[in-house]
């Protein structure tokens, strides 16, 4: 009975936090300022998924979902974490309600910023139709936020990555940030399998996966904004640099979106694997990307970056 | 499902002044324990929903040890079980209890 | 119903809506007072890709651009999102999202966007596609799903029977309209007996744009809990604000 738990919000403790281990409380309370964080709907509420019984499976209390408010840097800011350990971080009816109150509040709030620590595998199956819905109705109050001008920060890098429907959300955030271990993607490796074959994508070959859809293709591609080390520190730096300049939402930005990614279509259409695209994008070994420590990673980005203007 | 509930005599109020506390999360092997300080000082309840059925005399065992070791007066402690082995119920319950012990922020 | 027919009804006043061979739909067609409708959409329960996702995105800005004032009509009959390495690799999600994201915009400059589900959708296709509309619809045969249930029996490790049996209590798991319909995703399934252009009229004039999504799903029973939940957690959120 030593050191504390990771599950044990001591936020004196504070930055040197394993991202990918901690539970979403546990990142919230450190990622914000100290002892900032006020939750809504909290665990004592008791607010439950209602659909679980069917299925004979345990419930939790948060359902999996922490929303709430508190200071980043010394301004109010409105939270949200998901717990990728339960149930895969996965979109239950309340789970994705809480998100949506915490949204459709900003507009009224209007605090400095949202930020959304994501950690899902999509859709929970066990109440599909209720996950899916609530993703649209999220997407929806979450562009209402940014059209009124609250930036909205996605935060990936959990056990669970973000799948699915989540992936479908952090595109529609203001400014993403991924670490090495954030993979994003719509369908998971195994469905991709199950689908379509081992030929097309063997779901055990875990440097595939991690290639295809972790942090570090998809900050290369622009598919994030901003890299993160596996720290609570490194996120709160990164998260911090994007509020300095988040995207807008409106006409102008979506035809910048447009373009990057038509412009992305026509550079890498043709490419077959990620070490196709790194090395037309011009990375010198692109076989040795997966390997590249955090700095030289961000040295390649800068490179790569400037040298086509974007 | 099912529910279990112990209600026993604590010998020794909790310490600290938190209003609750909560440690855990439910996954395959592990649990949730919420703790809130609401009962009477000589009380401490323990509830616990489990998707493991027939483990009554293992919780019994494992609730009247811990209640015997640690200041639990006034505690309800809430459980929501994925089938944890009786040492990680013992370690969350311990680490709960410490937790709730700490004064408020 | 098939397209044709959905078209010929739809839109009295005649069309130029075609399908090109990814099943991409494109067209513009006259509506009651003289208003010009915009239409995309997927056709032929085609999945949507990179490719795709971004040609029906290019498509709604410049109808931004344009400043069209009239409805923006979504017509979906689609697979999931493409299933594929590629596809993946290059960043579905974006793409994906990136449409979702014009069909918003356009709603806000002033296109109603209307979603009409004719035939299949599933997944991201339809979170991108019938799901980003400011209201959607249905016909009657419509067949909407998040996952089919012998795909959601091997994630969940349950035999399909049980599943079906499950299925019969709640709304709130299984594939299909009258599923969808109750968590308050459709609208109203229209009646494809009466003509579609009246409808469609009538739909018009009566959305007010906000999303009223939960609160429908309350009330047909299939969301029991997420307005009341969406809504304590705005007011918890507005009372701190107000309390700091």
């Amino acid at each position: 009975m030593s050191a504390p738990h990771p599950d044990i919000p001591h936020v004196a403790e504070a930055r040197n936090v394993d991202w990918y281990e901690a539970s979403a409380r546990h990142r919230l309370t450190t990622l914000l300022d100290h002892g900032s964080f006020i939750e809504f709907m909290g665990p004592t509420e008791r607010v439950v998924s209602p659909h679980l019984d069917l299925f004979d499976l345990p419930k939790q209390f948060d359902d999996g979902m922490v929303v709430g408010r508190g200071q980043f840097d010394g301004k109010p800011v409105l939270a949200a974490a998901q717990e990728g350990r339960f149930m895969g971080g996965a979109f239950g009816e309340v789970h994705g309600a809480k998100l949506v109150g915490l949204l459709r509040a900003a507009l009224d709030v209007k605090p400095d910023a949202v930020l959304v620590l994501f950690d899902t595998g999509g859709v929970r199956l066990q109440e599909a139709n209720a996950g899916e819905l609530a993703i649209a109705e999220i997407m929806r109050a979450l562009l209402d936020a940014r059209a009124v001008g609250v930036p909205v920060i996605g935060l990936i890098g959990g056990r669970a990555g973000c799948y699915g429907g989540g992936g479908l959300i952090s595109g529609c955030c203001s400014g993403l940030v991924v670490s090495e271990q954030g993979r994003i993607s719509v369908s998971g490796p195994e469905v991709i399998e199950t689908n379509r074959g081992v030929e097309e994508f063997d779901s055990r070959d875990r440097a595939l996966v991690w290639r295809t859809m972790g942090g570090k293709n998809r900050r290369l591609l622009g598919v994030a904004d901003a890299y993160a080390d596996d720290d609570v520190e490194s996120f709160r730096a990164a998260t911090l640099e994007l509020l300095a300049s988040p995207r807008a939402f409106d006409l102008d930005a979506l035809k910048a979106r447009q373009h990057m990614l038509e412009s992305r279509l026509a550079r890498f259409g043709d490419c077959s694997d990620a070490i196709d695209v790194w090395a037309k994008m011009g990375a010198e070994q692109p076989t040795g990307v997966p390997d590249l420590p955090a700095d030289a990673f961000q040295a390649l980005v800068a490179r790569i970056a400037k040298e086509h203007g974007a | 499902m099912e529910t279990l509930t112990f209600a026993r005599k604590a010998t020794t109020p909790a310490g600290g002044s938190k209003p609750m506390a909560i440690v855990g999360v439910v996954a395959s092997g592990n649990l949730e324990v919420l703790v809130e300080r609401v009962l009477g000082t000589d009380e401490c309840r323990i509830e616990i929903a489990t998707a493991a059925l027939g483990f009554g005399d293992v919780w019994a065992a494992v609730v009247d040890d811990f209640v015997s070791r640690s200041a639990t007066g006034g505690l309800r402690f809430s459980i929501n079980d994925g089938g944890a082995r009786p040492d990680t119920v013992a370690l969350r319950l311990a680490q709960g209890a410490r937790l709730i012990a700490e004064d408020a922020v | 119903m098939t397209l044709d027919a959905i078209l010929a009804s739809l839109f009295p006043g005649g069309h130029s809506v075609t399908t090109d061979d990814r099943g991409l739909i494109f067209g513009t067609a006259s509506i009651n007072g003289g208003r010009t409708a915009n239409v995309i959409g997927v056709a032929n329960r085609s999945p949507l890709g990179i490719d795709e996702a971004a040609s029906l995105s290019r498509r709604v800005l410049e109808l931004v651009e344009s400043k069209a004032d009239g409805p923006l009509i979504v017509l979906v009959d689609s697979d999931s999102q493409r299933m594929s390495k590629r596809d993946e690799l290059l960043g579905l999600s974006q793409y994906l999202s990136h449409l979702a994201q014009c069909l918003q915009l356009a709603d806000r400059g002033g296109q109603r966007t209307v979603g009409i589900l004719y035939g299949h959708t599933a997944a991201g296709a339809f979170i991108a596609t019938a799901l980003a509309t400011s209201v959607l619809v249905a016909l009657p045969g419509a067949e909407p799903e998040v996952m089919d249930l012998p795909s959601m029996a091997r994630v969940t490790k349950l035999p399909l029977d049980v599943l079906k049996e499950k299925a019969k209590s709640t709304p709130v798991f299984a594939p299909g309209l009258d599923n969808l319909a109750k968590t308050g995703a459709v609208h109203a399934v229209w009646d494809a007996k009466k003509p579609l252009a009246q409808q469609l009229a009538a739909l018009l004039a009566s959305v007010s744009g906000g999303d009223e999504r939960d609160r429908l799903g309350r009330e047909r029973g299939g969301r029991p809990k997420a307005a009341e939940v969406a809504a304590k957690v705005a007011e918890a959120a507005a009372r701190a604000s107000a309390g700091a």
